[in-house]
């Protein structure tokens, strides 16, 4: 696959159909791989990677990339192909700016999972038939792809793309048996008590760093409202747990109904905090309040937090659910 | 010891709790119902602030969460009846904003009965008061917001 | 120097001795699998993980703390001086790296004018180092000279064959091991030596063995500032806080105000040079782009500090920031690009 795609954006670069290419560079090690513009085939032939770590999502880039001078080539796995769709949807992205093609995915590997599996001094890695064998200063390890996958790629919800022009590899389907919202359920269904000590406990650990909103595709306002001073909001570090409530209550609020669910904010936690239970909150109760609805999936239909119905369930009945319809 | 309980959240025998009740009024409706119950001489608990704004969709979560971070024990959110907004839709917005944050907050073991929103009209003084009587029972039945609350802010 | 020894089962009553005198903290994980320092609790055990995720700093150096509150009363504004001695505390297991990263911390808040926050808790707490028996792919603490089979600190701890062996290094590490004294025995420094062949053999794999700070220090400062590797090495920079949190040589912060409704307080909390408006100021802000910001955290660890610190560095090669960069950027991929520009 690698092979194939650094050809074809050679190919596409040197046809002057892009001026640029946005991928992933190798690093040191195996697992550090960095979002990187590819300028030209030397480049590419140079750094240009795509493996089991190519977790990151490239489409926020785009934000800042297409307001450059030509066309840039980007690389979507599925999921980040939503989150593409769903900028351009929202005027982020001048559509013609940008040349996507969708590459396939089979899940993507996570390394502080693999540090938890009591992996450590990985320097290489090499994946066949749904197995990584990893090359540790220790010696070699096997794992199964499935055991140290990203968090989002266990609860995947499709392998097929959104808004590409070109696709490299076959096209895959929805997945039947997405599980994505088992984890919101189990917390739904502890008492108020449990559910208070159980957040307390993961987000007393935030750091603050903002990475899960730096990183987050839906979070491309200009200036956010947490480095705002005129916000009355704006904090650099939480000094009291309301503080770290307030901050992660509103960064899932602000992009629900917009969030794809591309899963980057709790791959990206240094603190291993599962934001995704917050987004996925949001995202199961509009799709049980107001209808089925996935972020990015088409151009058209409007943002469940954009739109309402006469007879929209009132607020109160609502919680009394506790979210459970 | 319950959470709530009275000995927890430091209120005595002798100084009955009273709570701290935000309420987001509507300009055209609600507000001019608490004004219609006022000049009406239905008397609502002196416990409720209200705050007006030119709108419920005016509301944003954060001013929500900042009502409860500075002290409020109970924040209520009053609007014209869906499809009577002066805007034409703006409570539509509310109401699905309003859904999806009480559901959160629900979510993360925030006590439910803190948060409300009502539908008043000018014309509805007298359900203003009533409203505004059950909510402060109700929150005052909860004891103090200790979950929500900004310690810094505790007297 | 004498050596004491306990057996490594023994450690949780050695654990339990010291918290009776003393506030211990521990690397611990937390339920959720995170490596931390966290206050000691009955049964609590060492983390399996060579590092805890956020660094040691944060026992001196807290991300956010009070420094005055100012109660305002009709025209007069009282000034609430909120200090308080700190307890004795204890850090056990802390790696070569982090105990050097305080030397470095206390080269900015021990100068004159002192920071007397810092220096409270300097003075309560006492270190205990762990030499690091499995260095990993991350480490590159030989990078800056430090060696991590021959940790400072005021004790230092070894382990090797089924015990835990200490070294005192200094009074307070010596009053520390006299305090605990009923649970060890002396013993001669053998294992101790053998310990650290171990070490030293294992950090000949060590991927980042043969990085230099060559190329680094006071003396190139506008050739590296001027570098055309900063644009494309921040590019794929988002910005967050996470190298600059994580990391235990990162000391700036900002000072700010809440008001409570009744007071003000003033209050520091972690900065980082990699947001927005870090530096900003009324005139503006003199670093208004990523690249710039980029630029302002390498060129502190690299030249800046060097140039003002007879020569020592701001990195302590702990590799906290190559393992939890979201993009994968670091300290290791800066050097390494702006020595290939040099040759």
């Amino acid at each position: 696959m690698q092979e194939l795609m650094k050809a074809r954006a050679a190919a596409l670069l040197s046809e002057g159909k892009v001026n640029r290419v946005l991928g992933w560079a190798a690093g040191e090690f195996v697992y550090d791989v960095t979002p990187t513009v590819f300028e030209s085939r030397e480049e590419l032939e140079r750094d240009f990677v795509y493996s089991p770590f190519c977790g990151a999502n490239l489409s926020k880039y785009l934000v800042k990339e297409a307001r450059k001078e030509g066309k840039i080539l980007v690389f979507l796995k599925p999921c980040d192909s939503f989150s593409f769709a769903q900028l351009v949807k929202e005027h982020r992205i001048p559509r013609e700016k940008v040349y996507a093609v969708g590459v396939e995915c089979y899940g993507k590997t996570d390394a502080t999972a693999l540090r938890s599996l009591g992996i450590t001094g990985i320097v290489g890695a090499a994946e066949q038939y749904g197995a990584l064998t990893l090359n540790t200063l220790n010696g070699e390890r096997r794992v199964t792809v499935a055991e140290a996958m990203l968090e989002k790629c266990k609860s995947c919800k499709t392998k097929e793309h959104r808004l590409c022009d070109e696709l490299l590899g076959e096209e895959g389907e929805p997945v039947s048996d997405c599980s994505r919202f088992e984890e919101v359920e189990k917390v739904e269904a502890m008492t108020p008590e449990e559910r208070f000590a159980f957040f307390r406990g993961e987000l007393s650990r935030c750091i603050r760093c903002n990475a899960c909103r730096d990183v987050c595709p839906a979070c491309t306002c200009e200036t956010c409202v947490f480095d705002n001073p005129a916000s009355g909001i704006a904090q650099k570090a939480a000094a009291d747990p309301f503080e770290e409530n307030l901050y992660h209550i509103i960064r899932a609020f602000h992009v629900a109904g917009r969030c794809t669910d591309c899963g980057e904010c709790t791959r990206v936690c240094p603190q291993r905090i599962p934001l995704h239970l917050l987004n996925r909150k949001f995202i199961k109760d509009i799709n049980e309040f107001y209808g089925p609805y996935q972020a990015g999936d088409d151009p058209e239909t409007p943002s469940p937090l954009t739109d309402w119905k006469p007879d929209d369930v009132e607020p109160g009945s609502a919680v009394r659910k506790g979210g459970r319809a | 010891m319950p959470m709530n309980s009275p000995e927890k959240n430091g209120v005595g025998k002798e100084e009955a709790f009273r709570p701290k009740i935000v309420a987001f009024c509507c300009n055209w409706c609600s507000y001019a119902g608490a004004d219609l119950a006022g000049t009406s001489r239905l008397s609502y608990p002196a416990e409720v602030k209200i705050i007006r704004v030119p709108c419920s969709c005016r509301v944003n979560p954060t001013f929500i969460l900042r009502a409860f971070g500075r002290g409020a024990d109970g924040v209520i959110l009053c609007g014209c009846h869906p499809g009577d907004c002066h805007y034409t839709t703006g409570n539509y917005y509310t109401r699905r904003r309003m859904t999806l944050l009480f559901s959160m907050l629900d979510y993360l073991g925030i006590e439910r009965e803190r948060t409300r929103v009502e539908w008043v009209s000018a014309a509805e003084g007298a359900k203003f008061a009533e409203t505004m009587r059950d909510f402060v029972a109700t929150v005052t039945a909860l004891g103090k917001n200790r979950r929500l609350e900004d310690l810094r802010c505790r007297n | 120097m004498s050596t004491y020894r306990i057996r490594e089962e023994r450690l949780p009553a050695l654990f339990e001795e010291t918290a009776k005198k003393r506030k211990l903290y521990l690397p611990t994980d937390t339920a959720e699998g995170v490596a931390a320092f966290l206050p000691y609790r009955e049964g609590m055990t060492l983390t399996a993980s060579l590092n805890t995720s956020r660094s040691a700093k944060d026992l001196f150096f807290p991300q956010t703390e009070t420094l005055a509150d100012f109660k305002v009363s009709g025209r007069e504004i009282a000034v609430v001086d909120v200090r308080e001695e700190c307890e004795d505390f204890l850090l056990f297991g802390v790696r070569a790296c982090d105990v050097k990263s305080f030397e470095i911390l206390d080269r900015v808040f021990l100068a004159e004018p002192v920071d007397s926050f810092y220096k409270n808790r300097r003075e309560h707490g006492t270190v205990v180092s762990l030499a690091c028996a499995s260095p990993v792919e991350t480490c590159f603490c030989g990078t800056f000279g430090i060696d991590c089979a021959d940790p400072e600190g005021d004790a230092a701890a070894y382990r090797w064959e089924g015990y835990y062996y200490f070294v005192p290094l200094t009074e307070k590490g010596e009053e520390y091991l006299a305090s605990v004294e009923s649970l060890l025995e002396e013993t001669d420094d053998g294992p101790v030596w053998d310990a650290k062949g171990e070490i030293y053999r294992k950090k000949e794999r060590l991927p980042l063995k043969s990085l230099t700070t060559e190329g680094f220090g006071g003396e190139r400062t506008k050739e590296l500032f001027d570098s055309e590797k900063w644009e494309s090495l921040s590019e794929a920079c988002l910005g967050c806080g996470t190298c600059t949190y994580v990391c235990p040589t990162c000391q700036c912060f900002d000072i700010r105000d809440f008001d409570t409704g009744r007071q003000i307080r003033r209050y520091r909390c972690w900065d980082s040079c990699m947001v927005s408006d870090f530096t900003k100021m009324a005139g503006g802000n003199p670093r208004p782009t990523q690249k710039e910001r980029f630029r302002q955290r390498f060129m502190h660890k690299l030249v800046y500090f060097p140039a003002e610190n007879e020569g020592i560095f701001g990195c302590v090669g702990c590799g906290r920031c190559l393992a939890q960069c979201p993009i994968s950027m670091n300290i290791v991929k800066v050097m390494k690009a702006l020595k290939e520009e040099k040759e």
